[in-house]
């Protein structure tokens, strides 16, 4: 197969432990630009910490995370561990949760806005440009709520959402900062089955305008629909991946084909 | 006669509220230091903070008012003692901003780790989770807790006559030596009433503000 363009995002053999219980190893996968990757896999096989690392949330013991050619994490290289450094990585990464995790004590308009207006103060000439940066804030953040279907409800708080509503004001606060690759973490299993759709629709919304994404759910049929490529991780490690036509319609492998049976069986 | 105890009540009151005020705005302040110490990853420090909060809050008030005016003289000879109303106020200090950190710690530490994670993500400064994310959920938490302290500071100011400090109940007591009347003892209950009904009111204003949110 030819070489495309470097691919946005390289994970090599990533690892990580808590204490003595390894989460996963030897984790390799690379994501291209414009393309959706699903993870897939039962409970307990890694791939939330996995999500988590990437966000550095969590630090990996092994391995090297990789963004546009630059190299932000070498667990051997202490040099790209620095505290001071990793707040600006994660701006690579967006991260949207199981749990929503929306700002309560803010509007949907302001959970969007808040961060973008923290970030646009650190730039040199602030406060001269102050009221464009402010205006370009907002008319982004609209036009973010309304892309997930969301500009009747710019001045609702949170607790006045329906959880569907409240994923898709995260979708939009994470979208707000640019980030490289946008992870979602189960994103619809902390919702009733009634809203898991309109959540999936923006996603699979996001695919169609070529957004990177690294999803990790388990709806199969929506990975199907919404990926590139899947990947099948189990135990901790990746047992399989390729393109949904084979790894989920047509699994090589026997662990792949048990774990799927019992999800279609559900279906 | 009943204008005159009145009067006489409200001087009284008058070093029952500067206790409550003093104790309330400087304890508010150093409760703060002690909790972020209770919650310290350096263990001296989180050792430090809760044992001091250990002995505080295990320690009855009006004892600690006795040890802080009759104590210095007593390890130092010579050492000028403090004024009777110091005296009171330091103990009265140290003693609230145990309970206050307390509050504090549990208000903080209440806040769903998701909710700093996901400001991390935002790409968030510690400083900017703490006071644009986590603050207000927190201010939001403490309140009725707050309040039930604050409430309580308003009648545990007069243990403070311990030590002789004139607030009102010992100027109700006096009545009954000078002039045998034990009414204005029992009438002091009303200036307590009273001002814990105002704050009541206050802190029921202070909730409602924060209403327009809820933390999960």
């Amino acid at each position: 197969m030819a070489e495309k363009e470097n691919p946005i995002l390289e994970v090599k053999n990533l690892s990580k432990s808590f204490g003595k219980v390894e989460v996963f190893s030897d984790i390799c996968f690379a994501i291209e630009k414009g393309s959706a990757m699903a993870v897939i896999g039962s409970s307990g096989s890694g791939k939330t910490t996995l999500l988590r690392c990437l966000n550095f949330l969590e630090t990996p013991e092994h391995g090297q995370i990789v963004v546009k050619g630059n190299c932000l994490f070498d667990a051997d290289d202490s040099s790209t561990q620095q505290e001071k450094d990793i707040r600006h990585k994660r701006l690579h990464f967006g991260l949207v949760f199981q749990s929503f995790n929306l700002f309560p004590q803010y509007s949907a308009f302001r959970n969007v806005t808040l961060a973008s207006e923290l970030l646009a103060k650190e730039q040199p000439g602030y406060s001269s440009n102050r009221g464009r940066l402010i205006k370009e804030i907002q008319e982004r953040a609209e036009y973010l709520l309304g892309q997930v279907g969301l500009s009747d409800k710019l001045n609702n708080y949170p607790h006045e959402l329906s959880g569907g509503q409240q994923q898709r004001v995260a979708i939009a606060r994470a979208l707000a900062v640019n980030p490289d690759i946008l992870c979602f973490d189960e994103p619809t299993s902390a919702l009733d089955p009634e809203l898991t759709g309109e959540v999936l629709k923006v996603i699979k919304s996001l695919a169609d305008l070529n957004t990177t994404m690294l999803i990790v759910t388990h709806e199969m049929s929506f990975a199907r629909d919404v990926a590139d490529t899947v990947a099948f991780m189990d135990a901790g490690s990746i047992v399989e991946q390729g393109p949904p036509s084979q790894v989920i319609s047509n699994p090589k492998q026997a662990r792949t084909r048990q774990f799927l049976e019992r999800y279609l069986g559900n279906n | 006669m009943f204008w005159n105890v009145t009067l006489k009540l409200f001087e009284g009151f008058s070093q029952t509220l500067l206790i409550f005020i003093l104790t309330l705005v400087f304890s508010l302040i150093l409760g703060l230091p002690i909790a972020f110490g209770s919650m310290s990853r350096f263990k001296p420090l989180r050792w430090l903070s809760r044992t001091f909060v250990w002995i505080i809050r295990g320690t009855p008030l009006m004892l600690q008012v006795i040890i802080v005016f009759y104590g210095p003289a007593l390890i130092w000879e010579g050492i000028s003692p403090l004024s009777r109303m110091a005296a009171v106020l330091i103990a009265f200090i140290i003693n609230y901003s145990a309970y206050f950190s307390e509050i504090y710690r549990g208000g903080i530490e209440a806040i769903p780790k998701g909710q700093y994670e996901a400001a991390q993500t935002l790409g968030m400064t510690r400083k900017q989770i703490f006071f644009k994310v986590v603050l207000l959920q927190v201010v939001k938490r403490i309140v009725p807790p707050m309040s039930n302290e604050i409430l309580t500071l308003v009648k545990d100011t007069s243990l403070a006559r311990i030590v002789a400090v004139k607030e009102i109940i010992w100027v109700g007591q006096e009545f009954i030596a000078s002039r045998a009347l034990l009414w204005p003892l029992f009438y002091t209950g009303v200036f307590y009433l009273v001002f814990c009904g105002i704050l009541t009111l206050v802190f029921g204003k202070i909730e409602e503000k924060l209403d327009y949110f809820k933390v999960q």
